[in-house]
């Protein structure tokens, strides 16, 4: 068992949640899957905070939960602006921007 | 070429000569309709003052040890090693011009007042007529070959303004067209030959060209000569660019009389009159100016014989006539005086014979057929005695101003004593003949025989606004020959300019080639009055012609030449061009604009507007880019 | 060559650093599966909920991941703010937008689940193996040292109002302009007396074609959900109460009672059927109760 782990550990579940956003269709989740992503993203910090004696990694992890709660909060209420507008959470429907 | 002091006294004013005339023409032409009613006496006093000024500045520098002031005004160009000043230079040949312009030009200025009083345009002709004048003065006095330029190109538009003065009439426009791109070629030749002069000399000024001529290379001076001549031959209608100068004629006849005989056509006599210290140089470029001169004087004479239309007629004998006048001055030393002469005399006579015409066609309705004249003899005698008076002057008759300046050119043709002398004086007696020949038919046509009018014509005497120009011409189509060479000669008093004049060594005796040269004429009088004055005239010119008289009738088909050799290889390289531009070019870009967008259009079509497909891309990416990263660190 | 370069003379120096403890490893090798199995239970729910569910499975074994790794600070913020209040926002949304509004069995871009199979799987073993081979011996410095005798979160504090107090500062900015900006985007501007009243509501009702309710799924359906329709007397699902934009799912519908004593209670009735009830239970026992 080495910290190796815990890093390849963070690349899959970093890999889940990219693969996430692009077959889920429900915006929330969609948003889910970012927030595992930087909370894969989190893990990596950590670990190499504690690979190298820093503690620059943990505030590091910290302030991207701040970031995420408020790109959350932001993005919960475009869904829900655009839910209220289209009467639909899908990705797919908001496609009007295009050629 | 003396040195020019700088000019004291009245001479110092010689850029008044300019501005009155230049003023004038901006009122006339800015003040609009308000100067209606004054404009032409405006237009009269200026270029009366202005003649009054060059005949106090002329007694003003006679008095002068060597006759010539320089006048500095301002610096035209500065730009690194160019420096074009603009300044006056008053010596004996240009005040000779400055006379010839503001006299002969305030005569057909008051003449002009009677032939346009019925004109709605009387007004913005005076303008164009004392932008000419203006122009035309600048080109004489001008110090520097620049100046000159500005001068030349200045009288270029005075003359496509005045021929196209009846814009209305596509003859008009299309002849002022016709004169205006012509001369642009002489003109191309002009501006070349001041290229050569500042890449070689580095000045363009005449002290200094003509100071350092002569550390010029043989064939720079040869092509300058020759860039020179053919700027000449385009201001003055000589072969192989004459055939702008009848066409001309569709401009009122006062412009005819002033621009186009007497004044602006000589202007490439000029030229070459003042660049004899170059001319003096190079042989070839002179043998040139002879051949261009001799050939021309019989283009024009045997074009002459031809015409039916008086104005015609007369624009070819002045075709001919400068022909002389380039031939005096291809001459070198011994003809520079005759030449210049000749021109004085030639602006007296030809402007008279020109207004002549004016007024025979103002008593016939601005009819010009000369088959449609006949017996006005008695009905404008005023006109028939003046217009006589020219003619024996332009034909040489005995004393008259032509025999003295036509036979001096002669004489210095024969003078040259070889074989080409002997040429170009035959050439030249041959022409005096035909002179006579063409300038017989048109006095007979005109004023002798029946009356041909068609019917609803009543010729009546011009009004003495008109007669009056026309008798002080008519006198000093007498007199100024006679005064020119015996009384005050003007090869003394171009002495400044061209040095002593070398005394000639007759090879023929004068008395002799003056004998056969009015007995030639005589001939031509006489063969005229065989021709023309013994038989019945037809009214419409006869059909069934000889091969000569139809080659002159197309005046030796210059236009067909001119149209065969430039101007349908021009359209045809024009199409060309335009097919290669819309085509080639056109095709290139918009082809490669259809290509852009085509292929844009395309690719757009990569934007689905589904954010799941940007994020796969997205994706994509990122693997590709962690690929080569672990691609590189591994290797 | 790998940027973490520098790191190999460490886990040269003391090779006992690389390895770590014993329950350590228990507790990842416990842990781990058990994060990777929320995060694909997220991917794969139909349902919204139980993705939001998986996730905050997946973020409770994270959250003891920083504990053990030295972070007890990040792992108490973690369970706090993240699975405690991030994915309750997540499911109050979820809630208001409608959680039957699940994501149909097509997929409608042609080629996307191929593209991200094979781009996931790509991405995830090159990445793997980059960390692999750029970690291989990496040791553990610790943070015994910089976090001296306090702890951790003494040392996270002065690091970040020391160090990274501008960040620290900018952030509060960053969380006031995010709470006004979803106020904002969440705002209904409504016209002052625009709102209609009931009576208007219900006389406005009254003049439609179908003044009473859409039909729910019924009184023995087994689900209240819209995407349940309701039935007609001959058992056929009614076309007027179709939910739009949700494919209509077959109605289960509880067997017929045949008598009180089969009902049991109301709420049981909500839940599974309970055969053993049907089959005449402790029937006595409900009524007691009652």
């Amino acid at each position: 068992m080495t910290l190796t782990w815990y890093l390849v550990l963070a690349a899959i579940l970093f890999t889940i949640g990219a693969a996430g956003v692009l077959v889920r269709r429900n915006a929330i989740v969609v948003f889910m899957c970012v927030e595992l992503m930087l909370n894969s993203v989190n893990l990596t910090l950590v670990t190499f905070a504690r690979a190298t004696g820093t503690l620059d990694g943990q505030v590091m992890a910290f302030f991207v939960m701040v970031v995420a709660a408020a790109e959350v909060v932001v993005g919960l209420a475009i869904i829900m602006s655009i839910y209220r507008t289209r009467r639909s959470a899908s990705v797919d429907d908001a496609n009007l921007l295009k050629y | 070429m003396a040195e020019a002091a700088p000019a004291e006294g009245l001479a110092a004013a010689a850029w008044l000569l300019i501005a009155l005339p230049m003023a004038g023409a901006a009122v006339l032409l800015l003040a609009g309709r308000r100067a209606d009613r004054w404009g032409h006496l405006l237009g009269c006093a200026t270029v009366l003052a202005a003649f009054l000024l060059g005949v106090l500045i002329t007694v003003d520098v006679a008095g002068l040890p060597e006759r010539s002031a320089a006048v500095e005004l301002f610096t035209f160009i500065a730009t690194g090693s160019l420096d074009v000043r603009a300044g006056l230079l008053v010596d004996p040949l240009s005040l000779a011009f400055v006379l010839l312009i503001t006299g002969v030009g305030s005569l057909i200025h008051v003449y002009s007042v009677g032939y346009m009083a019925h004109d709605p345009g009387r007004r913005r002709f005076f303008g164009y007529l004392n932008l000419f004048v203006a122009a035309m003065l600048l080109l004489v006095l001008g110090d520097s070959f620049v100046a000159l330029y500005v001068g030349w190109e200045g009288v270029g538009l005075a003359s496509y303004l005045l021929i196209a003065f009846w814009y209305r009439r596509p003859a008009a426009a299309t002849a002022a067209k016709k004169a205006f791109i012509m001369n642009r070629v002489g003109d191309v030749g002009l501006a070349l030959a001041i290229f050569v002069m500042f890449a070689q000399l580095g000045t363009t000024s005449f002290e200094g060209v003509f100071g350092s001529v002569e550390a010029l290379a043989g064939g720079t001076l040869t092509a300058l000569g020759l860039l020179l001549l053919l700027g000449a031959c385009g201001k003055s209608g000589q072969f192989p660019l004459q055939s702008w100068l009848p066409d001309a004629m569709e401009g009122p006849t006062p412009v005819s009389a002033l621009i186009h005989a007497a004044t602006m056509v000589t202007a490439g006599v000029y030229l070459i009159a003042r660049a004899a210290p170059i001319y003096d140089q190079t042989p070839t470029a002179r043998a040139a100016v002879l051949a261009v001169g001799a050939l021309t004087l019989m283009i024009g004479a045997i074009a002459g014989c031809a015409y039916d239309d008086i104005k015609k007629v007369l624009a070819w004998s002045t075709v001919s006539q400068i022909g002389y006048m380039f031939l005096a001055v291809g001459l070198g030393p011994v003809g520079y005086a005759a030449g210049l002469a000749h021109l004085l005399t030639h602006g007296f006579f030809k402007a008279g014979l020109f207004l002549g015409a004016g007024s025979v066609m103002h008593a016939m309705g601005d009819q010009v057929d000369m088959r449609r004249f006949g017996g006005l003899a008695r009905k404008v005698p005023i006109t028939f005695v003046t217009f006589g008076l020219g003619y024996l002057a332009l034909i040489g008759f005995p004393f008259l101003s032509g025999y003295f300046t036509k036979d001096a050119i002669i004489e210095a043709a024969l003078d040259r004593g070889d074989t080409w002398g002997l040429v170009l004086g035959g050439v030249a007696i041959l022409g005096a003949g035909l002179t006579a020949f063409y300038m017989t038919r048109l006095m007979l046509l005109t004023f002798a025989g029946k009356a041909r009018w068609t019917d609803d014509q009543h010729p009546h005497e011009s009004p003495p606004v008109m007669t009056v120009p026309m008798i002080l011409l008519a006198v000093g189509s007498v007199g100024a020959g006679f005064v020119l060479v015996s009384v005050a000669p003007l090869a003394d008093w171009l002495e400044p300019v061209f040095g002593e004049p070398a005394e000639p060594e007759h090879v023929i005796a004068p008395a002799l080639v003056a004998a056969v040269v009015t007995a030639v004429a005589a001939a031509g009088v006489v063969a005229a009055w065989l021709f023309v004055g013994r038989r019945e005239v037809p009214l419409t010119a006869p059909a069934r012609v000889s091969p000569v008289t139809r080659a002159a009738r197309n005046a030796l088909y210059a236009d067909t030449v001119n149209e065969s050799l430039f101007m349908r290889p021009g359209q045809w390289l024009t199409r060309a061009l335009v097919w290669v531009d819309n085509r080639g070019v056109d095709g290139a870009v918009n082809g490669l604009a259809a290509a852009f967008g085509g292929s844009s259009s395309r690719l757009g079509r990569a934007q689905t507007g589904f954010v799941r497909t940007y994020a796969l891309g997205m994706l994509g990416g990122a693997v590709v880019v962690a690929g080569a990263l672990l691609a590189v660190t591994a290797g | 060559m790998t940027p973490l370069a520098g790191l190999t003379p460490l886990a040269a120096a003391a090779d006992t650093s690389v390895r770590l403890g014993g329950g350590e490893t228990v507790a990842f090798w416990v842990l781990g599966p058990v994060a990777l199995a929320g995060a694909l239970g997220m991917v794969f729910s139909r349902n919204a909920v139980h993705s939001a569910l998986w996730l905050v499975l997946t973020m409770l074994s994270l959250g003891v991941f920083y504990v053990i790794q030295d972070a007890p600070f990040l792992g108490a913020v973690q369970v706090i703010v993240y699975t405690g209040a991030i994915m309750i926002l997540f499911l109050f949304v979820l809630m208001l937008v409608g959680r039957d509004s699940s994501d149909s069995v097509v997929e409608s871009l042609r080629g996307q689940r191929v593209a991200a199979t094979v781009l996931g799987v790509g991405f995830a073993a090159l990445v793997g193996a980059g960390i692999a081979r750029a970690t291989e011996g990496l040791g553990v410095v610790g943070l015994e040292e910089v976090q001296g005798q306090n702890g951790n979160i003494p040392a996270v504090a002065e690091l970040l109002f020391t160090r990274y107090l501008l960040a620290f500062e900018v952030t509060s900015a960053l969380l006031i302009t995010a709470a006004v900006g979803a106020m904002v985007l969440a705002h209904v501007e409504r016209e002052p007396g625009s709102r209609r009243t009931q009576k208007e509501l219900s006389k406005a009702r009254f003049l439609t074609e179908r003044p009473s309710t859409l039909p729910g799924p019924g009184v023995y359906a087994r689900a209240n959900s819209v995407a349940a329709p309701a039935l007609l007397p001959d058992g056929r699902p009614s076309v007027d109460s179709f939910a739009t934009g949700i494919e209509p799912q077959p109605v289960e519908q509880m067997p017929r009672p045949t008598g009180r004593a089969q009902l049991g209670q109301p709420d049981a009735s909500l839940g599974t059927l309970d055969p053993e009830r049907v089959d005449g239970g402790p029937v006595d026992q409900a009524e007691d109760r009652r």
